[in-house]
C-alpha cells in the first residue's frame, strides 16, 4: 500500500527532512525506470492495433489473411534471440565475458535473422494472388509487422551501441547497464510478437474467438 | 547543543540518489543551440511554440475576417478557409499549448522545483526539441507545397480527409501526418524525462507529496501523454497507409466525381475512436499543468496555503484516469449503441466532480487570504471565472440529449474555446508573469501587463459569450459562410461582425504582450532574488537566473511542503521549503506569535 500511503502523506503537518528510502519503481536506476514506461506507451500502441483489428474483423465482410509458415520460423528466431540475449545477462552477471560476448552476438544475429525473415513473409504475401492491398487483414498485418520490426530496430541501434562499447577487450561495467536494458527489450518485444502471432497471424482464429465470446462476431 | 539524531527535525539523511555528473557543454553551439541544459531547452521549446502559436493566431484573425464581413476579402475563399481553421485548431492545441505547457513548462520547472540540476537524461531531452522543432517546420513546409496545407479540420476525419474534393489532400495532408508523427516520437523522449525526473531526481526531504501542485500537474498530465498519444501515432500511420499506399483502414468503398475509387470496406468511425482516445486526454494533457500553475499562482499572491492540498493531488489523479474512459463523447453524432452514448455521458458528468473539487478549492484558498492583485494573480482568478464558464457549458454537451441539437454549431466552438483555449492560455499568461523574473532577472513592464490582461480577459468574453447564442440560433461552425439562408435573422451576422472586430482587438493586445516580453529582456525593471516571496525551490537558487547545474555546490534540502505562507508565529509570511525548522525566524509580534 506505498502508493496509499504516500499519496495519504499530510505534508502539512511535519515539517523536517524525512527522506525515506526510495521504494517501488523509483528505487530502480533511471534507464530502467524509463524504459518500463517506454513498455507502456508501446503496449498501448499494440494493444490499439490489436483492438483496431479486431474491430474491423468484426465486420462481415472480412477477408481473412494468408498466413506464412515461415512465421513460425521466425518466431523461432525471435525466442532464439530472447534467449541469447538472457544468456548474455546471465554470463554478465557471472563475469564470464567469452558467454557474454557470444551471447550478445546469438542475439544480435538472430534478431537480424528475424527481422529478414520478416522481409521474407512481406514479400511471399506480396507475390501471391490473393494479394490484395484493400483487404484490410493483410493491410494490418504489414502495419503491424512492420511496426514491431521497427521497434526490433531501434533494439538493435541500442545493442550495437553495447557492441561498439564492448569491442575489444570487453568491460563488462561499462556495458553492464546496456545488456540489462537491451535484455529486458528484447523479452518485451518478445511477448508483444507471441500476442500478435498468437492472436492475429497465426491462423488458429484465436482473436475470432474471443469476439465471438464478446458476441461481436 | 544540537541534535543530531535521525529523529531530530534538521537531521539530513545521507543522499539516496548520488549526484550526477553533469554535462558541462564546451562551446557556444553546445551551450545555447545543442543544449542539454532543460532552461535552454525550455527557452528552445517555448520560443518555437510561441512562434508557431503566432501563425495560429493571424489565421484565426483570417478566418474571423471572413466569418464577420463575408465576401469582403478576395484573398480568403473556400478552400484556404479550410486550410485557416484546420491549421489553426491542430496548431493552438498540439504545436502551441501542449508543447509550451511540457516542452516549455515542464523543462524549465520539473529540475528546479524538485530539486535536481537537470533531466536525467540530457541528451534524449535536446534531441526532444529538435524532433519537435523538425514537425514544427514540416507543418509551416506544408503551407508552401502545391495544393497548400491540409484542409480536413483539425480532427482530420476520413473518408474527406484524402479525398481529392478537400483542400490539400495531395501533400498538405501527407506532411500533416509526418508532422503529427515526429512529433509524438519528439514528445516521447521528452515525456519518458519529465516522468523520471518526477520520480527519482527529487532532492533530499522532497516526497511526492512535497511537490508544488504545477510538478503534479505536469507530472501527471505526462503520463496522460505518454498513454495518449499512441493512440494518434496508431491513426495518423494508419491514414497515411490509407493514402499514399491505397490501403483500406479507414476508408469505405467511396464514389468520387462519380467515378469508384480503388478502396473498399475500411471503416472511418475505426479512425474518430483512435482519434478522440487520444482528443480527449489530451484536453487533460493542457489542463492539468494550468490546474497545478493556477494552484500555485493562487496560493503565492494569496499569501495563503493552498486549500485542500491532498485532495487537489487526488483530484489530478482521478481527472487524469477519468480522462480515458469519456472520449466517445465527442462521437455522439457518429452512431453508437445507445448504452454506450449513456455510459460517456455518465463519465462525462462524474469527471465534473473532482473538477468541482479543484474549483472549490481555489476560490477557498483565496477566502480570507491576503490577496495581492498581481498581474499573476489577475490571470488566475481569470482562469477560474473562464474554466467555470466553460466547464459548465461542457455539461450540456456531455449530455447526449442536449449534444444532439448542439453539435456541430457554434456553441460548441464557444465552449472548448473558453475550456480549453482561453482558460489554459490565462493560465499560461500568469505563468509567465509569473516567472519572467525566475528566467529573465527582470520584470515584465506592468502598464503593458494590465492593458494586456483587461483587454484579453474582457475581450475573450466578448469573442465567446455571443458565439453560444450564435449556436443556439443553430448557426454552424466550419462553414465559410451563411450565404441567403433565411432562417438566421440578420442577428446573426451582426454579431459575427461584432466578433470579428472584438478578436481583432484581442489579437493586437497580444502583440503588445510579445512586445513586452522582448522589450523587458532589457529594459524591464530588475528584479531582486525571490520577488514574489515564494517557498519553492526555483527562487531559491544562489544565483537568479538560476546557473547551469541550478544549485551550486550544495543541491537543497527540503524540509517542509511548499505552501508554508502566513504560517502562525513566524516572523515571514512564507517559509520556503529549504529552511530547516529550527532557522525559522520567530515573531515578536505577541498577536502572530505560536499559543
Amino acid at each position: 500500500m506505498t502508493v496509499f500511503k504516500t499519496l495519504t502523506e499530510k505534508s502539512w503537518q511535519t515539517p523536517g527532512s524525512r527522506d525515506k528510502p526510495l521504494t517501488g519503481v523509483a528505487a530502480l536506476p533511471a534507464a530502467t525506470i524509463a524504459l518500463r514506461f517506454f513498455f507502456a506507451t508501446v503496449t498501448v500502441l499494440f494493444m490499439l492495433l490489436i483492438i483496431a483489428y479486431g474491430a474491423r474483423m468484426a465486420y462481415e465482410d472480412w477477408i481473412p489473411g494468408p498466413e506464412p509458415k515461415l512465421l513460425w520460423l521466425n518466431t523461432a528466431f525471435l525466442i532464439g534471440s530472447s534467449l541469447a540475449m538472457q544468456w548474455a545477462w546471465s554470463a554478465t552477471r557471472r563475469g564470464d565475458v567469452d558467454s557474454v560476448r557470444q551471447g550478445l552476438l546469438a542475439g544480435g544475429a538472430l534478431a537480424y535473422a528475424f527481422l529478414a525473415g520478416q522481409v521474407l513473409a512481406w514479400r511471399q504475401i506480396g507475390s501471391m494472388e490473393a494479394f490484395a492491398i484493400t483487404n484490410p487483414a493483410i493491410a494490418f498485418f504489414y502495419l503491424i509487422t512492420a511496426l514491431h520490426a521497427l521497434h526490433l530496430l531501434g533494439g538493435l541501434v541500442a545493442w550495437g551501441r553495447v557492441m561498439w562499447i564492448g569491442r575489444g577487450q570487453m568491460d563488462l561495467s561499462a556495458i553492464r547497464r546496456g545488456i540489462e536494458l537491451c535484455t529486458a527489450y528484447w523479452h518485451f518485444l518478445l511477448i508483444v510478437w507471441l500476442v500478435l502471432f498468437g492472436l492475429l497471424f497465426s491462423g488458429n482464429g484465436n482473436l475470432e474467438f474471443i469476439l465471438v465470446l464478446c458476441g461481436l462476431r | 547543543m544540537a541534535d543530531a539524531s535521525p529523529t531530530a527535525d534538521d537531521y539530513v539523511p545521507p543522499a539516496e540518489v548520488e549526484d550526477v555528473e553533469l554535462y558541462h557543454p564546451k562551446s557556444w553551439i553546445t551551450k545555447w543551440v545543442f543544449s542539454q541544459d532543460a532552461k535552454i531547452i525550455a527557452i528552445q521549446y517555448s520560443s518555437t511554440a510561441l512562434a508557431i502559436g503566432l501563425v495560429a493566431l493571424v489565421l484565426s484573425w483570417l478566418m474571423r475576417l471572413q466569418l464577420g464581413f463575408p465576401e469582403a476579402f478576395d484573398f480568403i475563399d473556400a478552400e484556404q478557409y479550410y486550410q485557416i481553421i484546420t491549421l489553426h485548431g491542430m496548431i493552438m492545441v498540439i504545436y502551441l499549448l501542449t508543447a509550451l505547457f511540457l516542452g516549455g513548462f515542464g523543462n524549465y520547472l520539473i529540475p528546479l522545483m524538485v530539486g535536481a540540476r537537470d533531466m536525467v537524461f540530457p541528451y534524449v531531452n535536446m534531441l526532444s526539441f529538435w524532433i519537435y522543432l523538425l514537425a514544427v517546420v514540416v507543418l509551416v513546409v506544408s503551407f508552401f507545397v502545391p495544393g497548400g496545407p491540409t484542409g480536413a479540420g483539425w480532427t482530420l476525419y476520413p473518408p474527406q480527409a484524402i479525398l481529392s474534393g478537400t483542400p490539400g489532400s495531395g501533400s498538405g495532408i501527407i506532411l500533416m501526418l509526418a508532422s503529427l508523427i515526429l512529433f509524438i516520437i519528439g514528445f516521447t523522449m521528452g515525456g519518458l524525462n519529465y516522468v523520471v525526473t518526477v520520480l527519482q531526481a527529487r532532492t533530499r526531504g522532497m516526497t511526492l507529496m512535497r511537490m508544488p501542485l504545477t510538478i503534479w500537474g505536469i507530472f501527471v498530465a505526462t503520463i496522460l501523454a505518454l498513454l495518449a498519444f499512441p493512440a494518434l501515432f496508431v491513426g495518423a500511420v494508419m491514414m497515411m497507409f490509407d493514402r499514399i499506399l491505397g490501403t483500406s483502414f479507414f476508408m469505405p468503398a467511396i464514389l468520387e466525381f462519380g467515378e469508384q475509387l480503388q478502396y473498399g470496406g475500411g471503416s472511418p468511425i475505426l479512425f474518430q475512436h483512435l482519434f478522440w482516445f487520444f482528443g480527449h486526454p489530451e484536453v487533460y494533457i493542457v489542463a492539468l499543468p494550468a490546474f497545478g500553475i493556477v494552484s500555485d499562482l493562487l496560493s503565492i499572491h494569496a499569501r495563503k496555503n493552498i486549500f485542500g492540498y491532498r485532495m487537489m493531488v487526488w483530484a489530478i489523479v482521478i481527472i487524469g484516469g477519468l480522462s480515458f474512459v469519456v472520449w466517445a463523447h465527442h462521437m455522439y453524432v457518429s452512431g453508437m449503441n445507445p448504452y454506450f452514448g449513456f455510459f460517456f455521458a455518465t463519465t462525462t458528468l462524474i469527471i465534473a466532480v473532482p473538477t468541482a473539487i479543484k474549483v472549490y478549492n481555489w476560490v477557498l484558498t483565496l477566502w480570507q487570504g491576503n490577496i495581492q492583485l498581481t498581474l499573476p494573480m489577475l490571470f488566475a482568478i481569470a482562469f477560474i471565472v473562464t474554466f467555470v464558464n466553460g466547464g459548465i457549458t461542457g455539461l450540456f454537451l456531455g449530455n447526449v440529449i442536449v449534444d444532439v441539437p448542439l453539435s456541430d454549431t457554434m456553441f460548441v466552438v464557444a465552449h472548448f474555446h473558453m475550456v480549453m483555449g482561453v482558460a489554459p492560455i490565462l493560465v499560461i499568461f500568469g505563468a509567465i508573469y509569473h516567472w519572467y523574473p525566475l528566467i529573465t532577472g527582470r520584470m515584465l513592464n506592468s502598464a503593458m501587463g494590465h492593458f494586456h490582461f483587461w483587454i484579453t480577459f474582457i475581450g475573450s468574453y466578448a469573442i465567446y459569450f455571443p458565439m453560444h447564442y450564435l449556436g443556439f440560433m443553430g448557426v454552424p461552425r466550419r462553414y465559410f459562410e451563411l450565404g441567403e439562408t433565411e432562417i438566421y435573422s440578420q442577428s446573426a451576422a451582426d454579431l459575427n461582425a461584432f466578433i470579428t472586430i472584438a478578436a481583432l482587438v484581442v489579437g493586437f493586445a497580444q502583440l503588445v504582450f510579445l512586445f513586452n516580453m522582448i522589450w523587458s529582456v532589457w529594459y524591464g525593471r530588475k528584479s531582486e532574488p525571490n520577488p514574489w516571496r515564494a517557498t519553492s525551490l526555483e527562487w531559491q537558487t544562489p544565483v537568479m537566473p538560476p546557473e547551469h547545474g541550478n544549485f551550486g555546490d550544495e543541491l537543497p534540502v527540503v524540509y517542509r511542503w511548499a505552501y508554508d505562507f502566513s504560517v502562525p508565529g513566524a516572523a515571514d509570511d512564507f517559509i520556503p521549503q529549504n529552511v530547516p525548522p529550527s532557522a525559522v525566524a520567530v515573531s515578536d509580534d505577541p498577536e502572530t506569535a505560536p499559543a
